[in-house]
C-alpha cells in the first residue's frame, strides 16, 4: 500500500532525476542521461574543402560517441580508422551519424576518406581520448 | 635466350649509384636465378608522376618526368613493357586543364622507346570525374592482359572516390579468376594498396581485402601498386604488394611522424627518394629481381 505522503515523495524524486537528465541537453551540451542506457556524448561539426569544424576532440575512455557531420560544399568522408568508425559518405545538406566508443587512451586521427580535391591529404583531426 | 644481365656500368653512369635489388617470389628462387628460361622479361613500373604539380616538394616538377623517360630509354637490355601506376597528373578542380595536363603527361611519356607502354590511374587523376577525362585518354580503367605465360590484371581503385573496387569490378575480377588454375602466374597491378597499409593516412582501399580473399587461393600472385610515393614490401599471407617510389616527391614511412606531408627537397640530393622499378620477371619459377633506379644521375 502506498501513502499520500509517499507518493507526493516518489514524483517529486522523479520529477527532480528528470530535469538532471533533461538540463545538459537543454544547455546545448549535447549531453544527455538516461537509466538504463550508457551515456554518449554528441559532437556535432561540419567539414569544407579543406577543413573539419573541429581540429580536435577530447572524449573519454568508454563513453559512446556520435560524431553527427555534414559537409557543407561537396561530398567527404569521414573517419576514424583505430575505432574502425566510418561515415559511408557526408553529403551537403544532410547529417551523417558516426558512432564508436573508444576503448583506448591516446592521440588518434580522423580523416576525410572521400578524395575531394588538391587539399584532400590534409584534411585530418586529432582525436584525443582521455581517461 | 634472354638473359636479364644489366649492364651495370652504364647503370652507374646513368644513375650515378647502383639500384638496389629486391628478390622476391617462392622458396628456391634465388637457385632458380641461374636458369634463365627463354620467357624471362623484364618491364619497368613507374608511378606517382603527379604531371601539373609546383611547389617546395620539387622544384623540377618540370623536368624530374623528362629525366626518367630518359632513365628508361638507357636500360638496356629493353623492357618488355612500361606500366604507370596512377597518379600520372596532379588533380585539379578544372576539367578543361585536367585534360591540358593528361595531354602534356601523355607527349612526354610517348618519348619512351619501349613500344608497350600501359597506365592505370590515380585518385589524382580519375576520383573527381569517376575517371571520365583519364577514359579519354587512356581507355578503360580496369583489364587485364596475357604476357609470356603471366596473367596481369590492372584494378581501379580509384574512380571511385570512396576509394573502393566496387561491386561491379568485384564480378568482374571474380568472373576473370574462375577461368584459370590455381597454379596460373597472377600479377595485379592497382594504384591503392589493397590491405590496410596506413589507413590513417588513406592509405587503404575499402573493399581491397575481398580482392586479396579473391587471389588467395592461388599460390602465384603477387601485386604492385603506387599512392605511397616510396619503396614498400608486404605480404599478406603468401600475396606480396610492392609498392613503387614517385617521381615528384617521396612520403614519410608509414607512421613515421604525424602528418602524411611531403618529404622535402635535399638541394645536396636533388630528386632524393624518387626512383621507378624495374622488374626481371621468370615465369617459369614465378619470381621476381626488383631492382630500384634513381630517377637522375647526382649532381
Amino acid at each position: 500500500m502506498t501513502t499520500g505522503a509517499t507518493a507526493a515523495w516518489t514524483r517529486r524524486r522523479w520529477l527532480k532525476a528528470a530535469l538532471a537528465a533533461a538540463a545538459p541537453a537543454a544547455l546545448g551540451l549535447g549531453t544527455y542521461h538516461a537509466a538504463a542506457a550508457p551515456r554518449q556524448v554528441v559532437i556535432k561539426m561540419t567539414v569544407k574543402r579543406f577543413e573539419f569544424s573541429k581540429k580536435v576532440i577530447v572524449v573519454k575512455k568508454g563513453v559512446p560517441v556520435v560524431i553527427e557531420i555534414t559537409s557543407l560544399d561537396v561530398p567527404h568522408g569521414f573517419a576514424v580508422p583505430d575505432f574502425h568508425a566510418r561515415a559511408e559518405i557526408v553529403m551537403p545538406g544532410k547529417v551523417a551519424q558516426v558512432r564508436f566508443t573508444p576503448d583506448k587512451i591516446g592521440e588518434f586521427q580522423y580523416l576525410c576518406d572521400i578524395f575531394c580535391g588538391e587539399g584532400h591529404e590534409k584534411l585530418e583531426g586529432r582525436l584525443i581520448v582521455r581517461v | 635466350m634472354i638473359r636479364l644481365k644489366i649492364d651495370r656500368r652504364k647503370f652507374l653512369k646513368l644513375a650515378g649509384v647502383g639500384g638496389a635489388v629486391f628478390a622476391s617470389g617462392l622458396p628456391g628462387w634465388a637457385e632458380a636465378q641461374s636458369m634463365a628460361k627463354a620467357d624471362d622479361f623484364l618491364f619497368v613500373q613507374l608511378s606517382d608522376t603527379h604531371w601539373g604539380f609546383q611547389g617546395a616538394p620539387n622544384p623540377d616538377a618540370g623536368g624530374t618526368l623528362r629525366k626518367a623517360v630518359a632513365a628508361v630509354n638507357e636500360l638496356s637490355p629493353v623492357p618488355d613493357f612500361v606500366i604507370f601506376t596512377g597518379d600520372l597528373t596532379h588533380t585539379t578542380d578544372d576539367p578543361q586543364e585536367r585534360r591540358h595536363r593528361l595531354t602534356q603527361f601523355k607527349e612526354i611519356v610517348s618519348a619512351i622507346k619501349v613500344k608497350d607502354v600501359k597506365f592505370i590511374p590515380g585518385e589524382h587523376d580519375a576520383s573527381l570525374d569517376r575517371g571520365k577525362a583519364y577514359g579519354e585518354f587512356f581507355g578503360p580503367t580496369h583489364y587485364t592482359f596475357d604476357h609470356k605465360g603471366v596473367h596481369f590484371i590492372v584494378l581501379d581503385n580509384v574512380s571511385d572516390p570512396a576509394a573502393a573496387l566496387g561491386e561491379e569490378q568485384l564480378t568482374w575480377l571474380k568472373a576473370d579468376l574462375a577461368g584459370l588454375d590455381r597454379d596460373a602466374r597472377i600479377v595485379v597491378f592497382a594504384h591503392r594498396p589493397l590491405f590496410d597499409l596506413m589507413p590513417q593516412w588513406d592509405w587503404a582501399t575499402r573493399d581491397g581485402a575481398k580482392a586479396v580473399e579473391m587471389l588467395m587461393p592461388f599460390k602465384n600472385a603477387t601485386v604492385f601498386y603506387g599512392h605511397i610515393h616510396q619503396e614498400h614490401h608486404h605480404a599478406t599471407g603468401h600475396i606480396q604488394h610492392h609498392a613503387a617510389k614517385s617521381l615528384i616527391f617521396p612520403l614519410p614511412a608509414p607512421g613515421s611522424q604525424p602528418k602524411r606531408a611531403p618529404l622535402a627537397w635535399n638541394p645536396a640530393q636533388p630528386y632524393s627518394g624518387l626512383g621507378f622499378r624495374q622488374v626481371g620477371t621468370r615465369p617459369a619459377a614465378y619470381g621476381f629481381d626488383l631492382t630500384e633506379f634513381p630517377v637522375a644521375k647526382k649532381a
